[in-house]
């Protein structure tokens, strides 16, 4: 074990993650593809329904009504589509427990076979984005700059300039992206859920919402270099200012302190 | 002419190479006086030393950068070795700063130890110059000395704000937006000084290369002939000392220039100049690979200034939006009183040495250091100027503080409005209460001596602590401060009979020194009767 | 203390610190005088002094040795290896080991030189006399003396024409040099009033650089528009983009509060100009829910239903909307400029 995890950070360790993930997303993209079409199946989709209606109405038909017609604890679910779903549940948000200013992103609770027939179940309500398939939210191949471009134009207001997140009035806030999945990433600009606006493939083509999955994901992720050394939470000059305060002037002044200091006398002389 | 060249045939080479410098520059005479002079030692003189050396710092870092940076605001396509950016359109200058970064090798090293050496150098003089409020040593003959330490910060600050905006980054542009917009706000001048200082429209392509002449050669000009000045006036006055054994107002006691001081101001250079570029290789400062460049229709949020700005920045973020739309113009006052507040804010610090003397009328020289406790009300006032400070730091901050405290944003500006007002009042009442309470302490230890923590019982049961009287060292050291009566507007009828009435700002003078030395707002010192009767009198309690 | 021992009014009386030792002996606070120096350890041991000695040059032989390593990361690590240090993260091998090198070099000098005034070199506390700063009278008379005769000799004040001249001149020759920067810059004439928006210039999708149809714009969605005709490497596109820059939203048309603004949108589209009006700041922090939009930089908020009126911050007055219709291509296009200047106020904007 001991000598897996000195090997983890090896220059290489990196590429070897990189094959494996790749091998093993080829790999279920290959066993699962044909099932995304059978799933076109009639049967199979009227049964995912029942299944997640009933999920619903246990876990969500107390905020969001007994048909998603919606309630004053929680809004309208007809037309949201299966995307808004997988993204709210999906990255625990929903089912919320208590409200606030924002419902936060918490461990999920269903898991993603549940998520599917909840999101058929919501989905069947009224027409609305549809969760994406792997290839659509696949970043490899993309343009990481003109994604970085796009995200500054698009998501940096809120999100900061490598998605580190920021405030929002009231309370409200945009979230930090890193460690979020594509698949999410790519649900929130589709379906734009809470506070934030949607950006729909009329007006953010899908090729470049995976642009800017590929540049969140080389700014802002695990492996993400800082070649300067600590990024000090990615937050621009409120920390750096602390850091320079409290490690900089700190360090000197502890610094000059030994300078000025008196020599340690011989005890008695 | 004969004995100089007996000397020569005599003297080692060290002495023959001063000889000639002394024949042409007088070095023995300035020596004579400079080589062994004396400087007292306490940590708190070497934060201006922080200073110091971290402008020499960037100095030399900057000149380093002026090598490989390119002010030039004419759009290129970026082709180096930063991929994320690759074929993205920005101004060369922001291309240069890219290639600094990721392709000159140490050249990100140098960047950051230039701006880590900025941020420091800017809290090591607020530091400083809070060091030099707070135990009065801005007294005379040491008014001009505040004054060019005040200027210092002021360009320093702006020195810093032209600095971190050359890498033209979408940050940075933000914050020169800021600058247009509030320009803007100005009656009158407004519009015209924009474009003149843009050269046009915000932003054209001229204000990248006009900071860069500002930031390199105007401000750093003006701030090394005022350090020059500075340092020439420490080693003119002399350094102040704090009061205790020995050391008077006609003394100062300490080690000499040389050679202990040359080694620990010269070490403490070393150890800056090493600490700081230790800081460079392990945190970032400045990121502009991923900030991106600047684009007038872009803009991240955590938008903020460095933080020597970010009190500026603090005012403007909690004003209210007002505006006043009368015969055609308009008077911007939402950003305008910010504006005014900030140099009004930064010039009381200015004042106060003025404010104070003419209070006191004292005109004698000081060179003996108060104990904050000491001088309660400027040292509560001087808290009160700190808390505001403090204040608008964190409403210039309100975003950040607001997601990582997980509070509303407009909760925070509400907070930062209030304490403006409320924050100062508090922090003097409180600040003078403790320093009070202090000099109550001093007067205790003095009349019966320091707790021993040694319990006694007494033969009846009662169990005492012992005091031990302190020694004359510590007796002198705490009674050496000397204590101002508060000024009388005098009699209203002068010997003759004939009635004179005190001008207002008499009367106001009076007021002032009531509150700064009047009763109760400062505890006077024992006497040396007080102290011979508990002495003598086994005055234990 | 001198001549300014005396001072003026009431100014009480003086404390003795300036007078120093010399007092009652019976006085319990009088100045004792500068304590006896105390050798250290390394003034009585030679052994502890050796000690010292070794470690000041082992400060230095480490910093040689360091400015080594320093040359030799310089040559070893390319410029754009990556490596892992913990707790650092991913960081330039390359620029972490020349500021450890560098940072280790400079400072084992200044602690080699420290510790070695701290322990070796004398520590014999000396005072040194102050001399009061003001001349004494005699010097300042003959100074005043000097320059009396000066003053006289130059006959300034005798002769009035050519002192008054002489200032006149010196007050006006500066002048050249504010003519000088008269060029820095236009005036401001109309320019800060104009964008490039005029009537039919199709609303651009700054993602895509096609024209919007008002069915991509979708209930909850956030769009930037830029006028058509505008390109990124056009010479003057960062001083266009910077008054033109558009936010679109679309609200359900029963959700507009303000009529003017609703009339002014296109089937509940609405075009507002991205820069705020405090000073200056592109803002889009658009909450789809609520319809308010908050500026990053000083917190500006505005209500996008309500004709962009200002709710909270430092803005003085609402973002200026832009009217739009659909042409006859069917996409969104202006029906003019934007009616009031855009961004930050200033004095002539009225």
């Amino acid at each position: 074990m001991k000598k897996l995890s000195a090997r983890r950070r090896h220059p290489l360790a990196a590429v070897v993650v990189l094959l494996l993930a790749l091998a093993a997303t080829g790999g279920l993209y290959a066993a699962f593809a044909p099932a995304g079409k059978a799933q076109a199946d009639d049967t199979a989709q009227s049964l995912a329904i029942d299944e997640g209606k009933k999920l619903y109405s246990v876990g969500c038909a107390s905020c969001h009504g007994t048909g998603g017609q919606g309630t004053t604890d929680g809004p309208s679910l007809v037309g949201v589509g299966s995307a808004a779903v997988d993204f709210q549940v999906g990255t625990g948000r929903m089912p919320a427990q208590q409200p606030g200013a924002q419902v936060p992103k918490k461990p999920v609770i269903y898991d993603q076979a549940q998520i599917d027939q909840l999101a058929a179940y919501v989905a069947s309500l009224g027409a609305g984005p549809i969760t994406p398939t792997e290839s659509q939210v696949d970043p490899s191949g993309a343009d990481v700059a003109k994604g970085g471009e796009l995200f500054r134009t698009n998501c940096a207001q809120c999100h900061n300039f490598t998605g580190k997140g920021g405030a929002l009035t009231d309370g409200k806030y945009a979230p930090n992206l890193e460690g979020v999945s594509p698949k999410h990433i790519y649900e929130a600009m589709q379906t734009g859920p809470q506070a934030m606006p949607s950006f729909p493939d009329s007006t953010m083509p899908e090729q470049e919402k995976k642009d800017i999955i590929a540049y969140i994901k080389t700014v802002n992720g695990d492996e993400t270099a800082s070649p300067g050394g600590l990024s000090l939470g990615g937050l621009g000059p409120v920390s750096e200012g602390l850091f320079g305060w409290i490690f900089g002037l700190g360090g000197l002044i502890a610094i000059a302190v030994w300078v000025a200091a008196h020599t340690a006398k011989a005890k008695k002389s | 002419m004969s004995t100089v060249t007996d000397t020569k045939r005599k003297a080692p080479a060290g002495e023959r190479v001063a000889d000639w410098a002394d024949g042409r520059l007088g070095i023995y005479g300035l020596a004579k006086a400079n080589m062994r002079k004396i400087f007292p030692d306490h940590w708190s003189f070497m934060l201006g030393e922080i200073c110091l050396y971290s402008f020499i710092i960037i100095i030399l870092t900057g000149v380093y950068l002026t090598l490989f940076f390119d002010p030039s605001m004419s759009e290129v396509v970026y082709h180096g070795s930063y991929e994320p950016m690759q074929g993205i359109q920005m101004s060369a200058a922001y291309a240069s700063t890219l290639d600094i970064s990721f392709d000159i090798r140490g050249g990100l090293l140098v960047r950051q130890i230039h701006h880590w050496a900025a941020v420091i150098f800017l809290a090591g003089m607020f530091v400083h110059m809070f060091r030099v409020f707070f135990t009065g040593a801005y007294r005379k003959p040491r008014e001009i000395n505040w004054l060019f330490g005040f200027l210092l910060f002021v360009l320093g600050m702006f020195t810093g704000f032209t600095g971190y905006s050359l890498p033209d980054d979408l940050l940075s542009g933000t914050g020169v937006r800021f600058t247009q917009g509030a320009i803007l706000s100005m009656p009158i001048v407004g519009t015209y000084i924009s474009m003149f200082m843009f050269g046009g429209e915000f932003p054209g392509t001229d204000i990248i290369p006009r900071f860069y002449s500002v930031h390199i050669l105007l401000l750093p000009g003006i701030m090394l002939g005022l350090v020059v000045a500075h340092l020439i006036l420490v080693f003119f006055h002399k350094h102040t000392q704090f009061a205790g054994p020995g050391k008077t107002n006609k003394n100062v006691v300490g080690m000499p220039l040389l050679p202990v001081y040359m080694a620990k101001a010269g070490g403490f250079f070393f150890l800056v100049f090493g600490f700081i570029a230790a800081i460079a290789a392990i945190a970032t400062i400045n990121p502009i690979w991923g900030i991106g460049p600047y684009r007038p229709d872009q803009v991240s949020t955590g938008a903020q200034p460095d933080w020597y700005m970010g009190f500026a920045e603090g005012f403007v973020r909690v004003m209210p939006g007002w505006e006043i739309n009368l015969w055609g113009h308009t008077l911007v006052l939402g950003v305008l009183i910010p504006l005014v507040l900030f140099g009004v804010v930064l010039g009381a610090l200015a004042l106060y040495p003025f404010i104070e003397s003419w209070i006191t009328g004292d005109k004698r020289e000081h060179h003996i250091l108060d104990k904050p406790r000491n001088a309660p009300t400027r040292t509560a006032l001087g808290v009160a100027w700190v808390t505001i400070y403090f204040v608008m730091l964190i409403g210039g901050g309100n975003d950040i503080w607001a997601t990582h405290f997980h509070l509303s944003l407009n909760a925070i500006s509400w907070f930062v409005r209030i304490a403006f007002f409320a924050g100062p009042v508090l922090a003097f009442i409180v600040t003078r209460r403790i320093c009070l309470g202090l000099q109550r302490r001093d007067k205790e230890k003095v009349l019966h001596g320091r707790e021993s923590g040694t319990i006694k019982r007494l033969p009846h049961g009662e169990f005492v602590e012992i005091h031990e009287p302190l020694g004359p060292e510590a007796r002198y050291a705490l009674t050496a401060h000397e204590q101002y009566e508060p000024l009388e507007v005098g009699p209203t009828v002068d010997e003759n009979g004939v009635e004179r009435k005190p001008s207002a700002l008499q009367k106001l003078r009076a007021r002032l020194s009531r509150s700064y030395y009047g009763e109760g707002n400062q505890i006077p010192k024992p006497t040396a009767e007080e102290y011979k009767e508990i002495t003598s009198g086994h005055g234990h309690h | 203390m001198s001549s300014q021992e005396i001072p003026e009014e009431g100014l009480p009386a003086e404390q003795d610190t300036a007078h120093g030792a010399v007092k009652v002996a019976d006085d319990p606070f009088a100045d004792p005088g500068l304590p006896a120096h105390k050798p250290r350890i390394q003034d009585i041991d030679e052994r502890a002094a050796k000690r010292s000695e070794r470690t000041v040059a082992l400060m230095f032989t480490l910093s040689m040795l360091a400015t080594v390593g320093f040359i030799a990361s310089y040559v070893i690590f390319p410029v754009d290896k990556i490596v892992f240090i913990w707790p650092i993260g991913h960081v330039s091998a390359l620029h972490f080991s020349l500021g450890l090198t560098l940072g280790a070099a400079l400072f084992l000098i200044g602690a080699g030189a420290v510790h070695w005034a701290r322990t070796l070199m004398s520590d014999v506390e000396v005072a040194d006399d102050r001399h009061p700063i003001e001349a004494t009278p005699e010097v300042k008379a003959k100074v005043l003396a000097d320059f009396a005769d000066g003053a006289r000799e130059s006959a300034i004040g005798r002769r009035k024409l050519i002192r008054n001249t002489m200032f006149g001149a010196l007050a006006l020759v500066p002048l050249s040099g504010v003519v000088l920067l008269r060029d820095l810059g236009p005036l401001p004439e109309e320019k800060l009033r104009k964008t490039l928006w005029a009537k039919g210039k199709q609303l651009v999708n700054m993602n895509t650089n096609q024209p919007l149809r008002p069915e991509d714009v979708t209930v909850g969605s956030l769009t930037f528009a830029m006028p058509e005709g505008l390109e990124e490497d056009a010479h003057d596109f960062q001083t266009q983009i910077a008054k033109a820059a558009l936010m679109i939203v679309r609200i359900e048309p029963d959700d507009i509060k303000d009529k003017q603004s609703r009339e002014w949108g296109h089937e509940g589209i609405v075009a507002f100009s991205k820069i705020c009006t405090h000073v200056g700041c592109p803002i889009s922090l658009y909450e789809q829910q609520t319809h308010h939009v908050l500026c990053p930089c000083h917190q500006s908020t505005f209500d996008l239903s309500d004709g962009a009126r200002v709710i909270f911050g430092p803005a003085g007055h609402p973002l200026p909307q832009l009217r739009i219709g659909v042409n006859s291509e069917g996409n969104l296009e202006a029906l003019g400029d934007f009616a009031e200047p855009v961004g930050p106020a200033f004095w002539e904007r009225g």
